[in-house]
């Protein structure tokens, strides 16, 4: 049991070091995150203003620390789909991956796990500090919301890896799984909160967005780490993320085990 | 006349290869079923993001739901017809770290239009479709006074649109001779001004309005236009007639884009093949 922790442990830092060594790749992501954090500001600020300065709850200090953790997380949160494994699995070299005497899943997510960790080093806190310098923002005193938060945050990384887990192995059916992958990357998007707070969409689209995993990837940890609603909504929150999480994950191994059973590898 | 053949003739490879790869999308047509509606699908849910906020209030930068949709409309369509024709520039740090670059300087034409005519994303025409439809939406419901002058401004607005947001991809091309591995960064005004363009440019802070309404010109390839057809007022700063020099605005585009292309042409110094 010990060692088979310790397996998983070397693949989340294996992950960790591997994202460290892409330094420009993390300044330039920087730079655009930044940049479309204060266009976001400013159209976002606009409609707090137009609504007379308050709306959902949120006033431009707390509609600005939902851009900046937005921002943030982006480079740790997996919005766009694409995955190594989706590949290895349509040119069928994931046939070695099952040779390794770990589980494919768990192997996989640990290693995704280590990648995102690092990218809150120059990406995730950069984003925050720096949108907290030049906007402003408002966050919480309370210092429960850090500690619920910082569960949350790796909730929304893990749940993340674990659905984009789902598009990558649909291709043992699919092969060519770019058209889903795109599906992922509106939906997770749009759905997940990245461009507006799902505060404000219209009831029915709060609710459709609900019925997916996308909100508990990334709306929930910004809810939570702001502190809006309170403490026993930030519980819930991180409690549903849970669920989701279990969901997900179940759902990943069922169409491992199915899938390994589809699998062809061409050629000899 | 004599000319003109020749001309022709010069352009004739470029052409051939378009047209390839033309038919090479079409061959698989399931695939490209998928790839035209997902593409449909990304401009809906970018159109959908807006009328989100107009869901909570009525006007945002002085500007209502419909108006906005003219300004949408036009940066999108604009864009997407950019994209379409330039956006494959963006694959160019691949070519820089697979050294397969060095092929393109063995033919006898320019290394630049080579790589614009490599590639065509027929795809984009879906987005495209969404952008227009935005577009007429906009022009039809926000009660535009049709003039020669309005005619002649959608004209401009779509013209000088499209090759200042083609300038971006030249630019951001220049800039990866330098970038590599940054490569991301020049998603920041790439795609970051097609997100700045499709905003009402009032709303923006004068940091915001040095940096998109002049440097990297994007409230000139839609906000501007739309400002001076619908008649209304511009902010401080940008004033509606100069919706009327967006051509000037493509014409900067393209002298920093081409300078900077030609800055790292001459930076660069072989894959070392």
């Amino acid at each position: 049991m010990r060692a088979t922790a310790r397996v998983y442990w070397r693949l989340l830092a294996a992950g960790f070091r591997r994202q460290s060594a892409y330094r420009l790749a993390a300044l330039g992501g920087l730079v655009a995150n930044l940049t479309f954090g204060l266009l976001k500001v400013a159209i976002l600020f606009a409609t707090v203003r137009a609504a007379g300065g308050e709306l959902h709850g949120y006033d431009t200090a707390s509609m600005s620390t939902y851009v900046w953790l937005s921002q943030g997380l982006l480079g740790s949160v997996n919005l766009n789909g694409r995955t190594d494994l989706a590949l290895r699995v349509k040119d069928g070299q994931v046939a070695v991956d099952f040779l390794r005497p770990v589980d494919l899943q768990a192997a996989t997510l640990a290693t995704e796990a280590g990648m995102s960790l690092f990218a809150l080093i120059p990406r995730g806190l950069p984003s925050v500090l720096l949108g907290a310098l030049v906007v402003g923002m408002r966050l919480p005193s309370n210092p429960v919301f850090y500690l619920l938060g910082t569960v949350s945050l790796l909730l929304g990384i893990v749940i993340s890896a674990a659905t984009v887990y789902l598009v990558a192995v649909a291709g043992f059916w699919l092969v060519e799984t770019r058209g889903l992958q795109i599906l992922y990357m509106l939906a997770s998007g749009f759905l997940g909160g990245l461009y507006v707070p799902l505060a404000l969409f219209p009831g029915w689209l709060r609710a459709v967005a609900a019925a997916t995993p996308f909100p508990s990837i990334m709306m929930d940890p910004i809810d939570v780490l702001s502190g809006l609603g309170g403490e026993a909504h930030a519980a819930g929150l991180v409690l549903a993320q849970l669920a989701w999480l279990a969901g997900v994950a179940a759902a990943g191994q069922a169409l491992t085990r199915a899938g390994r059973r589809r699998l062809e590898v061409q050629g000899g | 006349m004599a000319e003109t053949a020749g001309r022709l003739e010069r352009l004739r490879p470029y052409r051939a290869v378009l047209a390839s790869r033309a038919r090479s999308q079409r061959a698989y047509r399931a695939n490209f079923a998928v790839d035209l509606v997902s593409s449909l699908l990304v401009g809906v849910v970018e159109l959908a993001e807006v009328w989100v906020l107009f869901t909570n209030v009525t006007a945002l930068g002085g500007m209502r739901f419909n108006q906005i949709l003219l300004v949408f409309g036009l940066a999108d369509l604009a864009f997407s017809l950019a994209d379409l024709s330039f956006g494959h520039l963006d694959n160019l740090p691949d070519f820089l770290r697979a050294g397969t670059l060095d092929v393109f300087y063995l033919r006898p034409q320019p290394v630049l239009a080579q790589l614009i005519t490599s590639d065509i994303s027929l795809r984009r025409l879906a987005r495209a479709a969404v952008g227009a439809a935005a577009m007429g939406a906009g022009l039809t419901t926000s009660g535009v006074t049709w003039s020669p002058h309005a005619a002649v401004l959608l004209v401009l607005g779509l013209v000088s649109g499209y090759a200042t947001f083609a300038g971006m991809f030249v630019l951001a091309a220049g800039l990866q001779f330098f970038l590599l591995d940054g490569a991301e960064m020049t998603n920041a005004f790439v795609y970051g001004g097609r997100y700045a363009a499709t905003q009402p440019a009032s709303v923006w802070t004068r940091p915001l309005k040095l940096v998109f309404g002049f440097f990297f010109p994007m409230a000139f390839t839609a906000y501007l236009p739309a400002v001076a057809i619908l008649g209304l007022p511009g902010p401080q700063w940008l004033p509606a007639w100069l919706g009327w020099c967006a051509p000037a605005a493509a014409l900067w585009s393209w002298a920093t884009g081409l300078l900077c292309w030609r800055w790292g042409l001459r930076h660069y110094q072989g894959g070392g093949g």
